[in-house]
């Protein structure tokens, strides 16, 4: 599939196929207890169209949710995006079931530090992309309080020149307790954005400081958007977010110090590139006024084409799948080890020793690793 | 592992008035209450807010209105939300409404009012307990 100006069709990924597709199942198993294999943790990764592996347990008003999607119902779409935030027992089968309706978008992050105009720029692109005829999905993310587990989603305030807009769906979306400058649920929603048929996916991170990264783990495309009081060249040639960018936007380029600005970056993309097959491209913009939407979009364009012809998208996608997988992992481990911090005898035992400093935590995870008394995850 | 429930409110001004400090105050009492607050700016139609209320999945929208159009506004809130098969959202509003027009706002569907002089934990409390409490 090819469409004009933007690109959308998987031909990277049709080239050689992805291994994993070969395989009819690929199952993964993380033994945590010897003792009680009903706790351990399968992955299965399956190919797409094939019959549910469990249909006794299917549930039929997700069913019908993904169906109701799947025909274009957009509350629907909504319903299940909260699913997938509250990971609800329903998203394996839902994620299954929407399998086969992915590959058709290409997803965009933005991101960069507070202020430096990420929801306007993602207006403008958004309505540059409508005028090019893409349908539009925006992820738009803001931080969860700490303190309350609250949240204040406010970047809908700049999209609403869109919001009658059938070709647009937006949905704001809190971090609720991860760190990387987006939730754990993103990944997840954005595939529900292209299984409902969306071609570009916009993910607007929060405003991140120098190590909020995760969005090279989602997006196709990464661009960093900076302002002219973003730093000078000893900020830039920093580790961190300056090294994630496969563009970079110095937005608001009509204040002082754009000029300087636009030179550090142009000098520091060309004394150390990161890839030998594209230079990253370092542009001005002036958002608020719609300055320079027309060549970010055709940038990014041009990088999707450059990342099909070198085979890189297939590299990064295969990247993304992974990190998903080692995400999840992580979370399901780390909620079921949780969840026995409270309540198995020995772990309350070690950790209140650790919580009194009579064992250091050091010993103390040698011991839950090891102790086969203490692998009783009941 | 389903996660702990968090209840989303879209926090909205339809009309013309300019007035969104009310809407700013109760929007972060929300958040320090754990909630997840969209705000969708001034001067909003309703079908502006009811598509947002439909993409975002709010389990409550709550309105604010200086400019005198509640009679109008609210329940047109209501009944496009209903068009859409999102009856079981709360809806409340809230700003400078007459006791006088209470009655008929709820006949039609606006479930809680809450008027000058109404106190933040009070608004605050009322969502928590009257939230729909969905799977």
């Amino acid at each position: 599939m090819r469409l004009d100006g933007l690109d959308l069709s998987r031909e990277g990924e049709a080239k050689t196929g992805p291994p994993s597709l070969s395989l009819s199942r690929l199952v993964l198993c993380v033994n945590v207890g010897p003792s009680f294999p009903e706790h351990s943790c399968m992955i299965v990764v399956r190919q797409a169209g094939a019959t549910p592996l469990r249909p006794d347990i299917e549930d039929d008003a997700a069913v019908d949710l993904v169906d109701r999607m799947l025909s274009g119902d957009q509350r629907a779409l909504a319903q299940l995006m909260s699913h997938v935030e509250r990971q609800s027992a329903e998203v394996p089968e839902i994620m299954r079931r929407i399998a086969s309706a992915l590959g058709g978008g290409y997803c965009v992050g933005i991101t960069g530090p507070p202020g430096a105009g990420k929801s306007t720029v993602t207006d403008k692109l958004t309505a540059y992309a409508r005028q090019q005829g893409k349908t539009v999905g925006i992820i738009a993310v803001d931080p969860t309080s700490p303190f309350s587990g609250g949240a204040i989603l406010g970047d809908r305030i700049r999209m609403q020149q869109h919001y009658l807009d059938a070709g647009v769906f937006i949905r704001s979306m809190a971090t609720r307790g991860s760190h990387g400058g987006l939730p754990q649920a993103a990944q997840g929603v954005r595939k529900l954005l292209e299984a409902f048929g969306k071609e570009l996916i916009i993910i607007e991170t929060v405003g991140v400081g120098q190590t909020e990264l995760a969005i090279v783990e989602t997006a196709d495309t990464t661009v960093v958007l900076l302002v002219p009081e973003s730093g000078d060249t000893i900020q830039t040639m920093k580790a961190g977010i300056m090294e994630i960018a496969d563009l970079f936007v110095v937005n608001k380029a009509d204040r002082d110090g754009a000029e300087r600005m636009l030179r550090e970056l142009r000098m520091l993309v060309h004394m150390h590139s990161r890839y030998d097959w594209w230079e990253t491209p370092v542009l001005a913009t002036q958002a608020h006024k719609n300055v320079g939407m027309a060549e970010l979009y055709d940038t990014i364009v041009q990088h999707r084409q450059t990342l099909s012809d070198t085979g890189q998208l297939l590299v990064r996608r295969r990247q993304h799948r992974r990190q998903e997988l080692l995400a999840l992992l992580q979370q399901r481990l780390m909620a079921m080890l949780v969840a026995q911090l409270d309540q198995h005898e020995v772990l309350l035992k070690l950790n209140e020793q650790v919580q009194e400093g009579l064992v250091d935590p050091y010993t103390a995870v040698e011991q839950i690793l090891r102790g086969k008394d203490i692998l009783l995850w009941r | 592992m389903t996660t702990e429930r968090k209840i989303r409110v879209l926090i909205a001004k339809p009309g013309l008035d300019g007035h969104d400090r009310g809407a700013k105050v109760l929007a972060l009492a929300l958040r320090d209450a754990g909630m997840e607050v969209i705000y969708t700016g001034l001067r909003q139609q309703p079908e502006q807010i009811v598509a947002a209320a439909i993409q975002e999945d709010v389990d409550v929208v709550g309105m604010s209105c200086l400019s005198g159009a509640h009679n109008h506004l609210f329940p047109r809130v209501v009944e496009l939300l209903k068009a859409q098969g999102a009856d079981d959202v709360l809806v409340v509003g809230g700003g400078t409404i007459p006791e006088s027009d209470i009655p008929a706002l709820h006949a039609k569907g606006v479930q809680a009012v809450f008027g000058p002089g109404s106190s933040i934990a009070e608004i605050v409390t009322y969502i928590r307990e009257h939230a729909p409490r969905r799977s």
